[in-house]
This record gives structure tokens, C-alpha cells and sequence, in this order.
């Protein structure tokens, strides 16, 4: 079954003093996400990342579209107590302490205070609050809100969470352990939808990508078939200052930095390349095959060219 | 449902004694102290219309205050802040949130209200060595007073819901000095004739009739005050903060948040 289906979502957003101006925020998005799966939604800044987050919420009205979650209208209240959401950039009441907070948004999800009371201690000591379950929210770090954030999302114990930009802004540590929360509501066999920037994040953790830009969808795809796409190209590095001309003649992107030089060139060609380092006598660094990313799928959708990124 | 607006209501007082609005009780208590010795200067009878006067004058003033500017952040505090978000994206109705949010403001008042009522009796009792049957009748007074509280809410609560918290407050303010002389729009309304009447009398409904609330004067001379004026101003205040928070619940369903 599918968790979500966005049926031509769109949003235009009244811009400027007057609200006159017409802001594109969303063109008509069609969007399907399986139950089970980890769905990342990518995009540079302004992509429409949000924007679609907020639609799914019933947080903005879309201008035109609909949606369905778990096959059903997706502004049902039957719906919001199966989903969680984490904003980006979340801000919470900063008078109250993370265990009055998780009762307040428990209760607001009908949970039940015995639910509660058994509930709570536990999630505070899987996000890392364990200590902190008392300590009023205007004493806490950047970091520390984010798991907050995370708690108060899956506090009901959802079967589908989303959440927007759950990565940005947090150290390596933090980075890490966002990504084995997901992982583990994986296992658990939750579906999750985040958004984010980050390619070494989405490509670590999603099944599924989808790639947003200027409001609009670029495409879809499985990221286990993105990365293991067979380029047909080797990349060898050696030491040295110049680009070596036999190499060049094989069709060679070179590119110098510093003492070490990098050549892109077609696999068949790869032992004549060797050959000619040898004859050089040039020290050998690596030889890599050059596969497909994330990162250049991601990018190709985006409409710049790989190489230039280099 | 009802689970959902009392968790709302509970936030909201809980935030409000949070942030120190219960605070006001102390200067409430130093100004009681404070007419003590000028009280003590007059005659006994003066003394209890003195006290009664100044007393409800700053329990509804300090109430006032209070209303108005918890009142016009109560909503858009919640979507600049964007503690909404979390809020909204459960299965919680916009309409569950706004009166919610109504009733934990008006609960707050309650609360203080009660509580500078209660010192307003020990200081009578100090005065005069005994509380009389003419001291309840006070009570009728402070009781207006609530109700005059529960409409400027509903004011601010609706301004809130569309508006800064700045234009909410000059809102609030121009409504409730208009409010304060809504008998005498209406008194204009029956002289005049043509277009003039019909919108002083629309005018007249529209802004709160706070003047009919205001028995302080009359209570501290001991007047009768009529069972019909109480159910009255009771229907009117209900009726008058229904209002405010439906429209105020048309506005906000419709609203895109930030
Ligand atoms: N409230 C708003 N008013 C006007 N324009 C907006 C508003 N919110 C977002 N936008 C515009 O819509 C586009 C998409 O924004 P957003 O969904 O926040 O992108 P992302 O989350 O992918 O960075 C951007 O161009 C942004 O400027
Ligand atoms: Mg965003």
C-alpha cells in the first residue's frame, strides 16, 4: 500500500506589501511514497522542500492538488494521529521542560496518561535527554531541540514521520546519530519522509529519492541502482606536476592539483594509461573505477554539469 | 475533544504563571497596604465606599491590562514563534485551538481576579472588624468585572488571530475606551435621524458595552442591583465573547501560516 500520494499539489504565495505579487512556491507535484520505505526529498534552498512539508501538514491550503495518506484524505484528524512531524528548525514553548512538553503533545494526540507515564522516560533516553527531562527548553542547545524535535515527532508512536531538514545545522556526532534514529524507525518498519540538502545523508540512509528544484519535481529514483550505474570510466592518480601527453592522447580528462594529478579516462584504455605512467616513471597513487552517484544524478537532474563541480 | 481545548487552556495559564502575570497580585497587595494609613484619616462610612471603589477600580484595571496584552499574542505569538506547527500537524481543529486558548486566558483572570478579590475581603475585614450582607453584594460587582474581562479577551483573541501583536494592542485599546462609552453612542443613536442613526446604532453593537459592565460605583454605595441586569450583562457577555471567537475562528481557519 502506498503511504502517501500527493495528487498535484501546488502552492502560489501572495508576495510583496500588497500581497500583489504571485510567489511560485510548489508547481504541480505528483508524489508517491511506499509503506515501509525511507523516502528522502532533496533540493537546494527554495526547492519547495518546505513548502510541500507544510502542505502535507495542513499547515498552508494548497492552491490547487490533494493528497491521500495511508489512502485517505490527508487533513482527516483519523490521519493526523498516525503521522509525526518534525519542522525545520523546531521551536517549542520554552517554559516548559521536555517531559511536560511530550505530555502536552501526547495528550493533543490522544494518548493516554498511563501511555504517557510508560512512554516518555523511555523516548527521553533513546533521543539522549535521559538527564534532561526536567530542565526548561530556554536552557537548551541547538542540538538538544532537535532531539526534542525528534521525541515530541514520534511521542505517539506513529507509523509514517516526516521531517524537514532533521540533519542541518547539527555537528558530525549529532549528524550520526539522527541518521541511526531513522534507521532504527526503519527496522521497525515505519515509513519516513525527510527532506534535506545533504546527499551523503539521503544516499546512506533512502530506498527512494526524489530530487525538487524551483518548486518542481526533477525526478524520482531508486538509490541502489543510482550508485552501482556503471560509468564505463577509471580515474588514476599519480604524483606529479603535469599532465603526461601520452596519457592525454587517451582520452583524458586531467586535472592537476598541488603535486598529484587526476585523469578520467575510458576503461579500455586503462592499461595503456599504466603503461604510459611506467615509461614516465611516475609514482602511482590509486586507480578507481568511477561509478554513479547520488551526487551526480543529483546534479544532472539539476541541470549542471557534473564535471563542473570539480 | 474536550481532552484536546482543557490541554490547550492548561498551557496557556500555565504559561501565563510562567511568565510572571501572577506578579501583579503583589503590587495589587502594596497598594492595599498603601491606602491603609489614608484610610485611616476619614470617617468609617466614607472609608468602606473609598475602599470598595479603589479596590474593584484595580482589580479591573490590573484585569484590563492583563487581558489585552496576554490577549492580543495569545495566536499570532504561537505562528511567529511557530510553536503552532507541531500543534496544528496533530489531529488537534483549528477551532479546538482558539478556544482553548480562550478559555486558559480567561481561566488566568479567574485566578487572579479570586485571588485580588480575596485580599480585597481581608483588607475590609482588617477595616471594619466584620463582613455584612452588604459586602456580598460587592461580589455581584467583581463578577461584572469577570465579565468585562471575558469580552476584552474575545477582542483581543480576534484581533490576534489576523494581526501583530502591535496593531492588536492599539485595536484592543480604541475598542475598549470606545466600549467604555457605548451607552452614550446609543443614547446618540435615539436622538439622531437619517444615515447618522443607523450607524451609531451599528457602531454601538459592534464595540463592546463595557459602560453596563461598570456597577463599582454602585456597589460601593450599597444600591440595589437588579436580577435582570444580572442575567442581562451574563447573556451579553456570553453572547458578545461567542462572537468574537467565531469570527475569530473564521479568520484563522483560512490561514496560510508563516
Ligand atoms: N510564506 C511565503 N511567502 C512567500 N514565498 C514563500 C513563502 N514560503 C516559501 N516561499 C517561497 O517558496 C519557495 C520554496 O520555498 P521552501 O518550500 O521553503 O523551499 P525549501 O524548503 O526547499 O528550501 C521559495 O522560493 C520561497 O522563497
Ligand atoms: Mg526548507
Amino acid at each position: 500500500m502506498l503511504a502517501v500520494e500527493i495528487l498535484g499539489f501546488e502552492k502560489t504565495y501572495a508576495a510583496g506589501f500588497w500581497r500583489k505579487k504571485r510567489k511560485v512556491g510548489l508547481r504541480p507535484l505528483h508524489l508517491d511514497v511506499n509503506q515501509g520505505e525511507v523516502f528522502g526529498f532533496l533540493g537546494p534552498n527554495g526547492a519547495g522542500k518546505t513548502t510541500t512539508l507544510k502542505l502535507l501538514m495542513g499547515l498552508i491550503s494548497p492552491t490547487a492538488g490533494s493528497a491521500r495518506i495511508f489512502g485517505r484524505h490527508w487533513r482527516e484528524p483519523q490521519v493526523r494521529s498516525r503521522i509525526g512531524f518534525l519542522p525545520e528548525q523546531p521551536y517549542f514553548y520554552d517554559h516548559l521542560t521536555p517531559i511536560e512538553l511530550l505530555n502536552y503533545y501526547g495528550a493533543l494526540s490522544g494518548m493516554s496518561r498511563d501511555d504517557l507515564r510508560a512512554r516518555i522516560p523511555k523516548l527521553l533516553e533513546r533521543v539522549g535527554l535521559a538527564d534532561q527531562g526536567t530542565v526548561q527548553l530556554r536552557k537548551f542547545s541547538k542540538g538538544m531541540l532537535q532531539r526534542v524535535g525528534i521525541a515530541q515527532a514520534v511521542i505517539h508512536d506513529p507509523e509514517l514521520v516526516f521531517l524537514d531538514e532533521p540533519m542541518s545545522g547539527l555537528d558530525p556526532l549529532g549528524r550520526r546519530e539522527v541518521r541511526e534514529f531513522i534507521e532504527s524507525l526503519n527496522a521497525e518498519g515505519k515509513t519516513v519522509f525527510f527532506s534535506t540538502h545533504i546527499l551523503s545523508d539521503a544516499e546512506a540512509l533512502c530506498d527512494r529519492v526524489a530530487v525538487m528544484n524551483k518548486g518542481e519535481l526533477r525526478g524520482v529514483g531508486v538509490v541502489a541502482e543510482l550508485v552501482s550505474q556503471k560509468s564505463g570510466r577509471v580515474e588514476i592518480v599519480w604524483q606529479g606536476k603535469d599532465a603526461i601527453p601520452a596519457v592525454q592522447a587517451l582520452h583524458a580528462e586531467c586535472h592537476v592539483a598541488g603535486e598529484t594529478v587526476r585523469a578520467s579516462i575510458p576503461e579500455s584504455q586503462l592499461y595503456a594509461a599504466l603503461d604510459a605512467l611506467r615509461r614516465q616513471q611516475a609514482r602511482l597513487i590509486a586507480v578507481n573505477p568511477v561509478g554513479g552517484s547520488l551526487e551526480n544524478y543529483f546534479l544532472q537532474k539539476l541541470g549542471v554539469p557534473a564535471e563542473a563541480e570539480q | 475533544m474536550t481532552r484536546r481545548v482543557a490541554a490547550i487552556a492548561f498551557n496557556t495559564f500555565r504559561e501565563a504563571v510562567r511568565d510572571r502575570v501572577l506578579y501583579n497580585l503583589i503590587f495589587f497587595a502594596l497598594l492595599l497596604v498603601a491606602m491603609a494609613p489614608l484610610l485611616g484619616q476619614i470617617s468609617i462610612g466614607v472609608q468602606r465606599v473609598l475602599l470598595v471603589n479603589l479596590s474593584l477600580s484595580a482589580i479591573s484595571v490590573f484585569g484590563t491590562i492583563i487581558s489585552i496584552f496576554l490577549g492580543i499574542s495569545l495566536v499570532s505569538k504561537e505562528i511567529e514563534k511557530r510553536t503552532l506547527y507541531p500543534v496544528l500537524s496533530r489531529p488537534v481543529g483549528r477551532g479546538e485551538f482558539i478556544v482553548g486558548k480562550y478559555f486558559g486566558l480567561s481561566g488566568t483572570l479567574f485566578v487572579n481576579t479570586v485571588a485580588m478579590s480575596l485580599g480585597f475581603y481581608i483588607a475590609l475585614f482588617i477595616m471594619s472588624g466584620r463582613l455584612g450582607r452588604a459586602d456580598a453584594n460587592v461580589l455581584l460587582g467583581i463578577y461584572f468585572i469577570l465579565l468585562q474581562f471575558l469580552v476584552i479577551i474575545g477582542l483581543a483573541l480576534l484581533f490576534s488571530s489576523f494581526s501583530t501583536p502591535i496593531m492588536s494592542a492599539l485595536f484592543a485599546l480604541a475598542m475598549f475606551v470606545a466600549g467604555s462609552f457605548a451607552g452614550d453612542l446609543r443614547a446618540f443613536a435615539a436622538m439622531t435621524h437619517g444615515p447618522g442613526k443607523w450607524m451609531a446604532l451599528a457602531t454601538s453593537y459592534v464595540i463592546p458595552n463595557l459602560a453596563s459592565l461598570n456597577v463599582m460605583t454602585r456597589v460601593a454605595h450599597d444600591q440595589f442591583i437588579p436580577a435582570s441586569l444580572v442575567l442581562y450583562n451574563t447573556l451579553y457577555a456570553i453572547c458578545y465573547s461567542a462572537a468574537t471567537i467565531a469570527a475569530a475562528l473564521l479568520l484563522f481557519s483560512r490561514r496560510d501560516l508563516k
